[in-house]
């Protein structure tokens, strides 16, 4: 039995689609647990999505995202479920719990995994480490495994009709609650998460200051992505630190990566060397970020991008 | 206001990684080593908090005597102890259980440490001694304020595509995310300081749980050099980029 931590808001996130996939790869059985206020129609979406059955908590203690409440509902659905392998999304909340969960149930944990499989009843994880630059193979040892998945690693299960759901009982303790979200304040709303977004436009020194970075801005918008940036320029201060991509910053792996005047650094090449295409927009036809890219142009991104940005226009209508 | 640091020596990130001989580990030789990025933030963080409420600073690590630098690094930036703990783990649920089992032998209001390191990438240390030692966490912060007398303490969390404020009660674990603060150079008097510093060493606890054992580490599968356009003319670069992206790479 596979147990999935799913998240979603008013429907399921895409890790939550991927989740139940890299289940059913796995070989199932698949019981989708989904925790918090929406809980029981997101379990139901899910149980339409693939699950084999699904769980949900909805108690008042897990209104907000909570670790220690969340750690005891995904604990007492294990228990119930007889659960061996539980995976979980390495998002915000998937990464702050599942280490949570690994000490309290005794089990190894892999984090932010590209690939699974079973081995002989063990949990065999590929990972990224060193962002990227290499990666670590690892065997779960304990007899309940964790992994978190990376987004955008795994395929999507279809959405389908949804089914039936079964709310889980939980025993909550007051402490429970100690360390819950009281706030939450989103950016953007129109705005596409960098880590989640299939196509991720980025900048660099290259732009030459921080008035040119709407060029970024709007060539991801026309291509329906998300802005990052270089380490570079989120240290001189032109773009925020939740948009840097690289080794002190965001591992992304969208389906296309577009660096504008970005050189190729190492610890940035590490936070985006496993996106499917790479375009990288140079002057120096020597950077090191052609070295991986699949199209290059060497040219002023000042000058490539306006045109570039009716072009995409264009051919998405 | 008492606060522990736990502090992990990690390559820079400018290192180029190579997979070691043994196809298990990197290549360590000539590898520069450093205090892991996001320990500075919680190192720095720490000393701002002595600064304003009182109290010490210790730093805690478990490895070989070298990584005894990442603690006179932090003793340099202003630390007041050190103490390192002897013994090696590739597994965060093991050494989680030999930092907790040190940790319950000190007296602390706040145990900081960085949101991941930079080499493993595990991201797991900090919750799970949270976990361990039955305490309220707040991971990948990047704004903290504690109460001492109040024992109570509230911080922001980076979380997709926003923030997400939380309150715990202290004592409890925070984990540093890059935007919490600038950390500090280590002064000249600092570095002089430190190398005198003695640092306590106490055998690693390895009796704890292993979670995981290494298989294998991989170089990242080879990307060979593209499609490159020279043309001149930035409109017809632009075009010729766009009809690639399209007809052949079919992702726009």
């Amino acid at each position: 039995m596979i147990l999935v931590v799913l998240e979603g808001g008013k429907t399921l996130k895409n890790i939550s689609l991927e989740l139940i996939a890299a289940a059913r790869g796995l070989g199932g059985p698949v019981t989708a647990l989904c925790i918090g206020p929406d809980a029981k129609a997101l379990a139901a979406e899910a149980a339409g999505a693939g699950a084999d059955s699904a769980l949900f908590v909805t108690a008042p203690e897990v209104a907000a995202y909570a670790p220690r409440a969340y750690a005891r509902a995904v604990a007492a659905s294990t228990a119930k479920t007889g659960a061996k392998v539980i995976l979980l999304g390495a998002t915000s909340t998937g990464r702050d719990l599942a280490p949570r969960l690994s000490a309290r149930l005794g089990a190894g944990l892999a984090s932010d995994v590209v690939e699974i499989r079973l081995d002989e009843g063990h949990l065999v994880a590929k990972r990224p480490v060193y962002a990227g630059k290499a990666f670590l193979t690892v065997r779960v040892e304990t007899p309940v495994a964790i992994a978190t998945i990376r987004p955008n690693a795994f395929p999507r299960a279809g959405r389908g009709p949804a089914a039936s759901a079964e709310e889980c009982a939980v025993d909550f303790e007051p402490r429970d609650t100690d360390g819950a979200i009281t706030s939450i304040e989103m950016g953007d709303a129109g705005k596409v998460e960098l880590t989640e977004a299939d196509i991720v436009v980025s900048g660099g020194r290259g732009l030459k200051g921080p008035e040119n970075f709407h060029l970024v801005e709007e060539l991801a918008a026309a291509l329906g992505g998300a802005v990052g940036a270089s380490r570079a320029v989120v240290d001189a201060g032109w773009r925020p630190h939740p948009e840097q991509v690289g080794q002190t910053g965001k591992t992304v792996s969208p389906t296309l990566y577009i660096a504008c005047g970005i050189s190729g650094a190492v610890q940035h090449m590490a936070g985006m060397s496993s996106s499917k295409i790479i375009v990288a927009i140079n002057k120096d036809p020597d950077a090191p970020i052609f070295s991986v890219a699949d199209y290059g142009v060497v040219g002023d991104a000042l000058e490539i991008i306006p045109p570039l940005v009716k072009e995409v226009a264009a051919l998405r209508g | 206001m008492d606060t522990v640091v736990l502090v992990k020596q990690v390559p820079d990130t400018a290192t180029r990684i190579k997979v070691g001989p043994d196809g298990r580990d990197i290549e360590r030789t000539g590898v520069t080593m450093v205090l892991n990025p996001y320990d500075e933030f919680a190192v720095e963080e720490a000393l701002r908090l002595r600064e304003a409420h009182g109290g010490t600073v210790t730093l805690l690590t478990m490895g070989d005597a070298r990584a005894e630098e990442v603690l006179r690094t932090g003793l340099a930036m202003g630390a007041d102890e050190a103490v390192r703990l002897d013994g090696a783990s590739a597994d965060p649920l093991q050494t989680a259980h030999a930092l907790a089992g040190h940790l319950k032998t000190m007296p602390f209001d706040l145990i900081l440490c960085g949101k991941q390191a930079v080499d493993d990438d595990n991201a797991q240390m900090g919750a799970l001694i949270a976990e361990i030692l039955d305490l309220p966490q707040a991971t990948v912060v990047v704004a903290l304020k504690v109460d001492p007398a109040g024992k109570s303490g509230e911080a922001t969390r980076e979380i997709e595509g926003g923030q997400a404020r939380v309150r715990f009660s202290l004592p409890a674990v925070v984990t540093a995310q890059k935007g919490l603060n600038d950390p500090r150079y280590p002064s000249l008097p600092g570095i002089m300081k430190a190398k005198r510093k003695e640092i306590a060493v106490h055998p690693a606890d390895l009796s704890g749980p292993v979670g995981t054992s290494t298989i294998s580490l991989e170089p990242p599968a080879p990307r060979s050099r593209g499609t490159v356009i020279t043309e001149p003319d930035p409109a017809m670069a632009a075009h010729e980029l766009a009809r690639l992206l399209h007809e052949q790479a079919k992702v726009i």
